[in-house]
């Protein structure tokens, strides 16, 4: 049976999901059922400085888009940090630490970017007996206006200066969560790293605005006829995120730091999948907020499952796998020759793969055959683009098959090489030629 | 003492009120409900937009299928309905009873890849039902061409005859044999199936684009001849449909109980109570098609408590479809096959049951094989076909060119007279469907408004 139990930057928890920083871990009440529920770790929602509350809005938080069947695919959230008393909140994160002491207790702060706020709230937290802290200079709505979240997420140096103020005041491992709203996530980790942060998590939620009502044209969710930008996460942005993660997997500058992957997380393989790519364990948000905390169970089985079924004993057979096998578009081979193949067998005969083929790319699949309808690639066309496999409502029934070394690409008339070849030394590449 | 519910239920013989009123209530409902706004769009999501869809081409009236799906997926219901009529101006009612087992959905890819295609027929009717609740109307007449059309029949095919001439703009008078419009969809299909007077309401929908003036208890016949019309109108179109009825061909004359199933059916329609309406404790329909179907199951739902259907070859070749058996079968029809009838059983002048040859084929041909079986039947309905009928035959059959004792017509309506047209079951077209006879008169318009223009 695999061993999933989890060791992040020392932070020790019986698996790696963890909830993430958000209204799910906002209170004690909320964090208990979550570990009831067996959940790993939770990161306590963002506590902000000593003072009078944060205030909300008293009309919609959420906004949404949805899927078939009403399945929620993206939501997004004009929430801020906690609006309950500081001394409240670190006093229910001692009180279940101390219940909880297996479990992982992260507490999110976001203070104003000023060292004293900072060195003035560390104390407090650790001596709740937290594991840990996570910076929270990801927030995109609300707090960034007030210079804090995103706005100090988005400028590398405050990164950087605000994570060495925590680490010189702190013994507990500090994580610095990272917005994605920036040009490139490697300037910002590379920050936190330069301050001295023991991890990154990312990504926090994507500014957005998730849709118009076409009767009063308020934006969603809509307060009184006004609607702000929000925090978009769920489903819809898990590619933005693992494509984040692996940046900064394969990094010169960052290779190495720990990542605690966050982003459209729903089910095991999804977990599974920021694994491979370099993150050191997950949380989870919207999913739990979709479908209740029980969803770790099977977010454990299948895990578990998937690495019995692979022969992976520990996590650490997993973690960045793929990671080397993310790479740049230039080093790709250019000598790998696909085709598409439909399987005749289990073809439903939609006709999508050719419509899509004909009107938006290359031509290359039929839509009749002797006056009957039939669809059928023809491989002098097909260029292996794969979008006939991806609008193919039939799973597996059109595949991509690699033409092997030797034979003749019916396209290009010419024989397939087996030497992997890329871009840098393609003879149409004018950098060779500059070169020379 | 009053009979108990029991007692009525079992009265022998043939009787009224043998079930109680909300019971026949609940048995006369919506055989399909139609589905609410967000089923409609977990239906619509399944969907695939298929390329040159084959849904599309299995539909007689080719409604884009595709499109006003995607229409609802989207939320534009009203862009749907238009869709769907201006293709089929009878849409709403073809939602309801067409055959889509063995049309669109039977086409859909969705019934080839995993046996369940997307319920094209329920997504027609939800577009359908929501612009005739707004009563929005699609089309409007053009400016007046000053012809005079006559279409004789206010049936599915005379109604989107005459709709399409309208559109062209030219003056339509439908003569109509009965006192109402609506043809076999006021007549002819089961209660079940068209609920809350809908072919009446369909028929407003239809006829408020005007320029359509129906005269009721207009029947075809000595005052009303085809000479007469065509002399009246730049051009005629025929959809009386058939108003006769095929004997069951047994000696001697038929005892009382023996019925036709399309006068039970319509029956059933016209009452306002249906409890008043008499039924057999045992009943035998004869016949195959979707008439005997409908037949049997009313008669079961009016509280009889043996139905059976026999049809004289493989329950293979029964003109309804699986479909429609199975739903006689989860009624508690049964469906009994390779029976022909041979002689009615009576009692006091009354038919007390039937007994019917066993048949099987020979060189493909049907024989009797000699042996018998006797079913006890308080009430015998035929549903054997039906024909033009002796009124209709009569006043047609010099001046017209007939085939099988239809109107024999080309793919357009066009008849062996230059001005006469016709279209639906009175004609050797098609398959006696709604949606056939919606399509042939649509079409026999276009074809009409041609001539007229030439």
């Amino acid at each position: 049976m695999a061993d999933i139990s989890n060791n992040f930057v020392g932070i020790k928890s019986p698996n790696p999901f963890w909830l993430a920083s958000a209204p799910p871990t906002d209170k004690a009440y909320n964090v208990e059922r979550a570990f009831k529920a067996g959940w790993g770790g939770v990161v306590w929602k963002t506590l902000g400085e000593e003072g009078p509350p944060i205030v909300n809005v008293n009309g919609p938080r959420y906004g949404a888009i949805w899927g078939a069947d009403r399945r929620l695919l993206g939501l997004n959230n004009i929430e801020l940090i906690t609006d309950r008393d500081l001394h409240l909140n670190l006093r229910e994160i001692k009180e279940v630490k101390a219940k909880w002491p297996d479990r992982a207790m992260i507490v999110s702060l976001m203070v104003p970017c000023e060292e004293q706020a900072w060195k003035s709230i560390l104390p407090l937290v650790e001596e709740t007996g937290a594991d840990g802290i996570e910076l929270n200079f990801g927030c995109p709505h609300g707090m960034s206006e007030r210079g804090m979240g995103a706005a100090v997420g988005q400028v590398p140096e405050y990164i950087e200066m605000v994570t060495r103020w925590c680490k010189q005041t702190t013994r507990m491992p500090v994580i610095v969560k990272l917005t994605p709203n920036i040009s490139d996530i490697r300037y910002p980790a590379r920050a936190a790293k330069a301050g001295g942060a023991d991890a990154v998590s990312l990504i926090n939620t994507v500014s957005s605005i998730v849709s118009v009502n076409l009767d009063d044209f308020s934006p969603e969710p809509s307060i009184d006829g006004k609607g702000s930008h929000g925090g978009y996460c769920g489903p819809a942005v898990k590619p933005i995120a693992l494509n984040m993660v692996a940046e900064i997997g394969r990094d010169e500058e960052t290779v190495g730091l720990p990542i605690s992957g966050i982003g459209g997380i729903t089910t095991w393989r999804d977990a599974a999948e920021f694994l491979a790519l370099g993150a050191g364990n997950v949380q989870v948000c919207t999913a739990a907020m979709t479908y209740g905390f029980k969803i770790v169970e099977e977010m454990i089985s299948g895990l578990e499952a998937w690495m019995d079924s692979k022969g992976h004993r520990t996590l650490d057979d997993v973690i960045g796998r793929a990671t080397p096998n993310v790479t740049d578009w230039q080093y790709l081979n250019l000598n790998y020759v696909t085709k598409a193949k439909i399987n005749q067998d289990t073809c439903i005969k939609c006709g999508r793969c050719h419509i899509a083929c004909e009107d938006t790319s290359h031509q290359a699949i039929t839509n009749m055959l002797n006056g009957e309808r039939h669809f059928e690639v023809i491989d002098e066309e097909c260029v292996g683009c794969n979008l006939c496999v991806n609008v193919c409502p039939v799973e597996s029934c059109i595949t991509m098959e690699q033409v092997p070394a030797g034979q003749m690409d019916a396209r290009t008339g010419k024989k397939v090489v087996k030497k992997y070849s890329n871009w840098t030394e393609h003879p149409n590449n004018p950098s060779i030629v500059a070169a020379e | 003492m009053a009979a108990s519910a029991f007692e009525k239920r079992m009265r022998d013989g043939v009787a009224a009120g043998r079930l109680k009123s909300d019971e026949l209530k609940n048995n006369f409902n919506d055989v399909h409900p139609p589905l609410d706004g967000h089923e409609a769009l977990v239906a619509s999501d399944r969907c695939y937009f298929c390329y040159d869809a084959p849904c599309v081409t299995a539909c007689p009236t080719a409604i884009d299928i595709p499109q006003f799906i995607r229409e609802i997926s989207t939320g534009n219901t009203v862009g749907a309905a238009e869709t769907i009529l201006e293709q089929n101006i009878l849409g709403g009612m073809c939602a309801r009873v067409c055959p889509t087992e063995t049309l669109c959905e039977q086409a859909c890819v969705r019934e080839l890849a995993e046996g369940k295609p997307v319920q094209i027929g329920l997504l027609q009717r939800f577009a359908t039902d929501e612009v005739m609740t707004q009563n929005k109307q699609f089309f409007e007449r053009k400016p007046t061409t000053g012809k005079s059309i006559a279409v004789v029949g206010a049936g599915p095919t005379g109604l989107a005859c005459a709709h399409r001439l309208s559109m062209h703009g030219h003056n339509v008078t439908i003569y109509e044999a009965r006192k109402k419009p609506g043809g076999l969809n006021e007549f002819g299909i089961a209660a079940y199936k068209t609920v809350d007077n809908f072919a009446q309401k369909e028929v407003d929908y239809v006829t408020a684009i005007g320029g359509i003036n129906i005269k009721y208890n207009e029947p075809i016949g000595p005052n009303l001849n085809l000479d007469k019309l065509r002399k009246d109108h730049d051009a005629v179109f025929l959809g009386m449909g058939l108003s006769g009825v095929n004997a069951l061909g047994l000696k001697g004359k038929e005892p009382e109980g023996v019925m036709d199933a399309v006068d039970f059916i319509a029956q059933l329609r016209q009452t306002k109570n249906k409890g008043k309406i008499a039924i057999g404790r045992r009943i035998v329909v004869i016949g195959g098609g979707m008439t005997a179907v409908d037949c049997a199951v009313q008669a079961k739902l009016l509280g009889a408590e043996e139905v059976t259907i026999c049809y004289r070859r493989g329950q293979s070749q029964m003109n309804a479809s699986r479909y429609e058996q199975e739903l006689a079968a989860t009624h508690g029809v049964i469906i009994r096959d390779w029976l022909q009838p041979q002689k009615l059983k009576t009692k006091s002048g009354a038919v007390s049951g039937i007994t019917l040859e066993y048949t099987h084929t020979e060189k493909k041909k049907l024989v009797g094989t000699g042996e018998t079986i006797t079913l006890e039947a308080d009430q015998v309905f035929r549903a054997i076909g039906q024909t033009l009928g002796d009124e209709n035959s009569d006043v047609l059959e010099n001046e017209l060119k007939l085939d099988h004792g239809r109107i024999a017509t080309r793919e357009d309506g066009a008849t062996s007279l230059d001005d006469v047209w016709a279209g639906g079951d009175c004609t050797n077209m098609g398959d006696d469907l709604t949606v056939t006879a919606v399509a042939q008169g649509r079409d026999a318009a276009e074809s009409i408004t041609k001539y007229l223009n030439a």
